[in-house]
């Protein structure tokens, strides 16, 4: 019902004719292919894409976008109401009430200013609450309670590095607060508009910045506008034969300005790197100016790397508006894999010797037994391609290896890229160590569904809190010696705050490591629970994350590994980098942006 | 760090304690050996890794930690890694335990036998047991047993197997090892072995450590270790140690496991098997050394009633809890974690602060007797009792004990004189009940006077043995007692005066009693609401006043602090008066011995209790920590350098506590 009035809904632009001689009511109307008319207003990802317990009761996928679209899902009600205690019965329908938005609170001269030059901008209700939030439960949550609070005031959309030096002047002058918004997925508040800001606040929209510019096949760069969208990043330089490699789990929405800004990480990051490792060159527009480096050199001794000022600013400095970034040949040969281990330790052992090795497969991540079991439950009805995976392993390795105990057991999945002999050459390398751990090959099947459940788990959310059932993921990175204790600390402290709050069923706490590196890797932690009997199911939410996240740090763990600190994690930014690196960082604001027009607050 | 509001506010008498259920009732009923060998299948540790004792030796000695250490020994001394890892080896061979079922069900027989014919009943709180069980299941445990008795570890693991629980290991002394047979008996029913002092030995410490705590991670068993170091010989809980707390709860600080439960095991004995050696030891006969026919000699004290003793499985504490907000775990970040640390100052607080609520915790749930109660009264009146006052006095001293909380076994269903005289019957030995007055049994020398150092001796022996029984008590009243004493002292009702008074003796006598370091004001509030309570001292505004009808409790209370405050005082005087220029520290309690005797000899001191080495030692221990006495190490030898003046002031502060008391 939902995609219905949002597609229904006519996106609808205000562009000024920005003649000399017109005035405020000469607007024309023009319509533009913007995302939100294929994207839900307040749920993850496209409209027609979504879970749903079908007039059977049976879980099905809709759409056509994802290998699982169209699919029935036969274990995942049993696995809902087993792991939750929710019942499916007890659906709370969310509710839609876009009318209480807050009128806006216009600086009349510097949209009078801005039509002048020519910016796009809207100050419609659906454009200025589509930008108001990212990603987090919260925010969700409030959204589909029809809770709405501060929301820009204006949503602009420059079309070139220009047009955003443009702005940035012009919000100088009149003194309003630029909050840019590239994809919208953050996980961190970092878009949420600070309630006390008093200023007029304009969401900069940078999805019209989209373009690659040039494409170096000498060097192996491209120069991009930052606003581009991670998918249509990749598919674009497919056609030239080309890829970036940046894959992170967001990269159907996320973009690559995102990315800067918060110092993004990808699936792959083992071949191609993360993004401080693929950028060459930046170009961000400040309210001092512009900012950029005066070559292209591959690597530089000029004092501190401005790039890290500017990796992970989180939209409190500028705007960054175009990237230079490293491409690679698209690969010649992809092949997926998976590993079954007897218990995490032995796995978590397995991708050790890997790091040490420094043979890590394209990407390599190993899931918890939970997770394992939830892999499960998304296992379509009629599968040719998805081979039956627990059957297989009942049949297989339960039984001929005895070992294996399905409540202990847990899963590697891989993916392997480059040309097909060495991609082979070096998957058995990877199984051989796999083999001193316990490990045994599962197949390819199983690490391609692996990796298509990353896309399609966030849609699982939004069919959750249909049944008072709510959750969020949340990472950190941590030195080799202390995962094992981290993830055990950190999953106990949330079953545990969860019972002291009064959630009635055990919440489903599951992680995975879904990278690593010479000196530790990331992990990630799943963390949803059944809501009912809760008066104030959210504080709940946020107290138990907040205990969690200071588990990690009380583990070794570190505050964020790519998510970035947002508003969400503020309070330990200080015990993060200590005083001297916060007093550092914000010296760096205050020279930069004195009047603080960036003011989305994050960060600092 | 002050120790937090555990004790104070709250109404001590409200306490719920469990009830409970004598183990041996169903041995006398079935089959000793039925029962050794029944099905044992104890409920374990949820991330129990499971492996043999043998295999848990060379985890420790291949561990990161160890191996670390024995690197730096051997840079250090210059011997080569393996002669070092050698070295290792043998000493984790000395010190580890060998658990075997086999020898359990041994002992499980064996002590059947033996405790049927020692006690009437053996009591544990069943609900205790309950929780202790979900408690092994889901986080490591370690139980920490009150030490009273020899017989107080072999119990345990008794009552262990008796419930199908996990059995512990356990840390003992090495004097058990020189006792053939037994010391391998005992290693093989779970025990392991440390040295007494291992002081600077860098080696013996990481495998000690190391071998603790390799057991709590991989949850291997419950770990047991007596908090008091060792047997209290005076019926008072000992200060605790905090070595081994320490190293149970490093695992938590640096998040190698979830949590730890500590539970306070609280173990009472109607009669103690060690009784009147204890007292003949605290007047200086050396301690027997633990020798296997010693044990066999000791074994007609099967022959003689102990009444029943009690098992209180105290609620499990959670290490997580208690430093929740004290302890930021995060300072092992920065350091590879299998690098031993001294633990910070902050740290070393919060242990040692927690050490002292587990042995309050222990306090608080030992059963006392009613005999505990009449030996109270009786030493306060040395020369005896009329049988009818004595009735009456211990049934208004139960009144008081209850309205402070005390966990009181009195047959609530018989009449007072009954319990009394089955009390006094089973404490024949010392006290005799004779033309209706009840005095205390003194060994009589034929035809010699009274006034011989032998016969105070004996007489000694007799106050002493009765006070480790009135010591048992002690605990309830000890701070009420300060502030009793400290009324009389202060010679004005002004709050803050009495508080002075109070918090000077409080810090005089923390040796002598458990009390919470940092917690002087949650003692006195906690203390003041008893004395209200019972209707003693009215707290006013500013002032804390006696009731008209308090003189009786706060006369009793002061009387209670009475032989404590005299012994010091004979401490100060042997100092101020007799010390020669260099006193040798080992010679300091023998000589003031010497003193005191001579001084009750003489007529001039009643109190017996002065002769106790145990109160001579914590005198001293006070006085150094005060400053008035200090130890001077040359080479071997540890003199002890007198502050005459304040030696002699604090004399005088301590006689002032009591106007009768200024002359000796």
């Amino acid at each position: 019902m939902l995609s219905v009035i949002l597609g229904n809904r006519m996106k609808q632009m205000f562009i000024s004719l920005s003649l000399s001689l017109s005035l405020s009511l000469s607007l024309s109307y023009f319509f533009f292919p913007f995302r939100h008319d294929i994207m839900k207003w307040n749920g993850w990802g496209y409209s027609d894409s979504r879970f749903l317990f079908n007039k059977k009761g049976q879980a099905e996928f809709t759409g056509k976008r994802y290998r699982l679209s169209g699919l029935i899902l036969p274990s995942l009600k049993d696995w809902f109401e087993g792991t939750f205690g929710a019942n499916l019965q007890h659906k709370s329908p969310p509710a839609l009430n876009v009318s209480a938005v807050p009128p806006p609170n216009l600086n009349e001269s510097f949209v009078e200013e801005l039509k002048a030059a020519g910016v796009a901008l809207s100050q419609e209700p659906e454009d200025r609450v589509f930008r108001s939030h990212g990603h987090c439960l919260h925010e969700i949550f409030a959204l589909r309670e029809g809770r709405i609070s501060r929301v820009p005031d204006l949503v602009v959309w420059p079309s070139c590095h220009n047009d955003v030096v443009k702005i940035v002047e012009l919000a100088c002058k009149h003194n309003v607060c630029l909050i840019p918004y590239g994809g919208g997925t953050s996980v961190s508040s970092a878009l949420e508009c600070p309630p006390e800001e008093t200023r007029s606040i304009v969401s900069l929209d940078t999805s019209q910045m989209n373009r690659i510019l040039w494409i170096d096949e000498k060097n192996l760069t491209a120069h991009v506008e930052a606003g581009i969208i991670g998918q249509d990043l990749e598919r674009q330089l497919n056609e030239s034969g080309y890829c970036t490699g940046h894959e992170p789990d967001s990269m159907e929405f996320s973009s690559l300005g995102g990315w800067v800004a918060t110092r993004a990480s990808g699936m792959k990051k083992n071949i191609y790197g993360n993004i401080e490792d693929l950028v060459v060159h930046i170009k961000m527009v400040t309210p001092r100016g512009v900012i950029e480096k005066s070559c292209q050199g591959p690597r530089m001794s000029t004092g501190p790397d401005i790039h890290h000022f500017i990796m992970g600013s989180e939209g409190t400095l500028g705007v960054v508006t175009e990237v230079t970034m490293k491409i690679r040949p698209v690969p010649e040969y992809q092949k997926y894999g998976s590993i079954v281990f007897p218990n995490f330790q032995q796995g978590v052992a397995c991708l050790r010797e890997v790091a040490k090795q420094r043979c890590a497969p394209a990407s390599i991540r190993l899931m918890d037994n939970e997770q394992f079991q939830f892999g499960h439950a998304l296992k379509p009805q009629v599968s040719s391609i998805f081979t039956s995976f627990l059957d297989g392993l009942k049949k297989f390795y339960i039984t001929k290896f005895k070992g294996f105990d399905p409540h202990h057991l847990c899963v590697a999945t891989l993916l392997f890229e480059g040309d097909r002999e060495k991609v082979l050459q070096h998957e058995k390398q990877v199984y051989d160590i796999a083999a001193k751990f316990g490990g045994l090959a599962a197949g390819e099947d199983n690490g391609q569904r692996g990796y298509m459940l990353t896309f399609v788990i966030a849609y699982l959310r939004d069919l959750g809190m249909d049944y008072y059932v709510i959750g969020e993921s949340f990472e950190t990175s941590v030195p080799w010696d202390r995962v094992l204790d981290l993830c055990r600390n950190v999953k106990e402290r949330i079953v545990r705050e969860c019972k002291e709050r009064g959630v009635q069923f055990p919440p489903l706490s599951t992680c995975r490591v879904t990278q690593t590196y010479d000196a530790g890797a990331c992990v990630y932690f799943y963390f949803a629970f059944n809501y009912r009997g809760l008066s104030d199911p959210i504080h709940v939410y946020e107290n138990v994350e907040h205990a969690a996240r200071e588990e990690i740090l009380a583990n070794g763990g570190s505050l964020s590994h790519h998510h970035g600190v947002g508003k969400l994690r503020k309070e330990w930014m200080k015990e993060a980098v200590s005083t001297v690196g916060l007093g550092m960082l914000k010296s760096v604001k205050e020279y930069v942006d004195p009047s603080n027009i960036f003011g989305n607050r994050n960060l600092l | 760090m002050a120790s937090k509001s555990l004790y104070s506010g709250r109404d001590p008498v409200l306490k719920k304690r469990d009830d409970f259920e004598d183990v041996l009732e169903e041995r006398r009923n079935s089959s000793d050996l039925r029962y050794a060998l029944r099905c044992y299948t104890p409920a374990l540790y949820k991330g129990l890794v499971p492996c043999k004792a043998s295999m848990l030796k060379s985890i420790v000695l291949q561990s990161d930690s160890l191996q670390y250490v024995v690197g730096q020994v051997s840079a250090e001394c210059g011997e080569s890694r393996e002669a070092v890892q050698e070295e290792a080896a043998l000493l984790l061979e000395e010190m580890a335990h060998r658990l075997q079922l086999g020898t359990i069900r041994f002992f499980a027989f064996t002590l059947s036998k033996a405790f049927k014919a020692l006690f009437r009943g053996v009591c544990v709180n069943e609900e205790g047991i309950q929780r202790l069980q979900q408690a092994i299941q889901e986080h490591p445990v370690v139980l920490l047993p009150s030490h009273r008795s020899y017989m107080d570890f072999l119990m345990m693991s008794y009552i262990l197997y008796t419930y199908d629980l996990a059995l512990p290991v356990i840390a003992a002394g090495m004097d058990f090892i020189s006792m053939k047979f037994v010391g391998e008996m005992l290693r093989m029913s779970g025990a392991f072995f440390i040295r007494r002092s291992f002081g600077g030995d860098k080696l013996y410490w990481a495998v000690f450590s190391e071998y603790v705590k390799t057991m709590l991670r991989n949850g291997y068993a419950p770990i047991e270790f007596f908090l008091e170091g060792t047997r209290s010989r005076t019926g008072k809980s000992l200060t605790p140690k905090t070595g081994l707390l320490n190293i149970v709860m490093e695992p938590f600080f640096k998040g190698e496991v979830f949590d730890v439960n500590l539970v306070p095991v609280s173990i009472s004995y109607e009669r103690i098997l060690e009784e009147s050696l204890y007292a003949r030891e605290l007047l200086g006969v050396p301690k027997p050394k633990e020798s296997t026919s010693g044990l066999l000699k000791a074994r007609r004290i099967l022959s003689e009633d102990y009444g029943s003793m009690h098992v209180y499985f105290g609620h499990p504490v959670s290490i997580r809890s208690l430093a929740q907000g004290h302890i930021s775990r995060s300072q092992h970040n920065l350091l590879p974690r299998h690098i031993p640390q001294k633990p910070t100052a902050d740290t070393q607080a919060f242990v040692n602060d927690t050490a002292f609520r587990l042995v309050r915790l222990q306090e608080e749930n030992m059963v006392l007797k009613p005999w505990v109660l009449l030996a109270t009264l009786l030493l306060q009146n040395p020369d005896g009792m009329d049988l009818s006052t004595l009735t009456e006095q211990a049934d208004w001293l139960r009144r008081l004990a209850l309205a402070f909380g005390a966990f009181l076994d009195w047959p609530d269903h018989e009449p007072c004189s009954k319990v009394i005289s089955s009390s006094l019957a089973l404490h024949k030995n010392l006290v005799c009940v004779s033309g209706g007055r009840v005095r205390l049994v003194v060994e009589e020398l034929p035809g010699a006077e009274s006034a011989t150092e032998e016969a105070g001796f004996n007489r000694a022996v007799s106050v002493l043995s009765c006070a480790s029984y009135r010591n048992q008590i002690l605990h309830l009243f000890v701070r009420p007692a300060l502030i009793a004493v400290a009324m009389q002292t202060a010679n004005c009702s002004r709050k803050d005066e009495v508080f002075n008074c109070f918090n000077f003796l409080r810090n005089v006598f923390s040796n002598e009693f458990i009390l919470c370091p940092g917690a002087a004001v949650q003692d006195f509030e906690e203390a003041c609401y008893l004395l209200g309570k019972c209707g003693a001292v009215q707290e006013l505004q500013q002032d804390l006043v006696m009731s008209q009808s308090g003189q009786t409790t706060l006369a009793f209370l002061c009387s209670v602090l009475d032989p404590f405050l005299q012994g010091y005082q004979v401490v100060c005087r042997y100092l101020c008066e007799e010390l020669e220029e260099n006193l040798l520290e080992n010679k300091f309690v023998p000589a003031v011995r010497s003193f005191t005797l001579q001084l009750i000899l003489s007529g001039s001191l009643k109190c017996y209790e002065a002769l106790s080495s145990d109160l001579q030692k914590n005198a001293l221990a006070a006085l150094i920590r005060l400053k008035a006495v200090r130890r001077v190490k040359a080479g071997d030898q540890v003199t002890l350098k007198v502050n005459k003046i304040a030696v002699n002031s604090l004399e005088d502060t301590l006689g002032k506590t009591n106007p009768c008391l200024r002359r000796l």
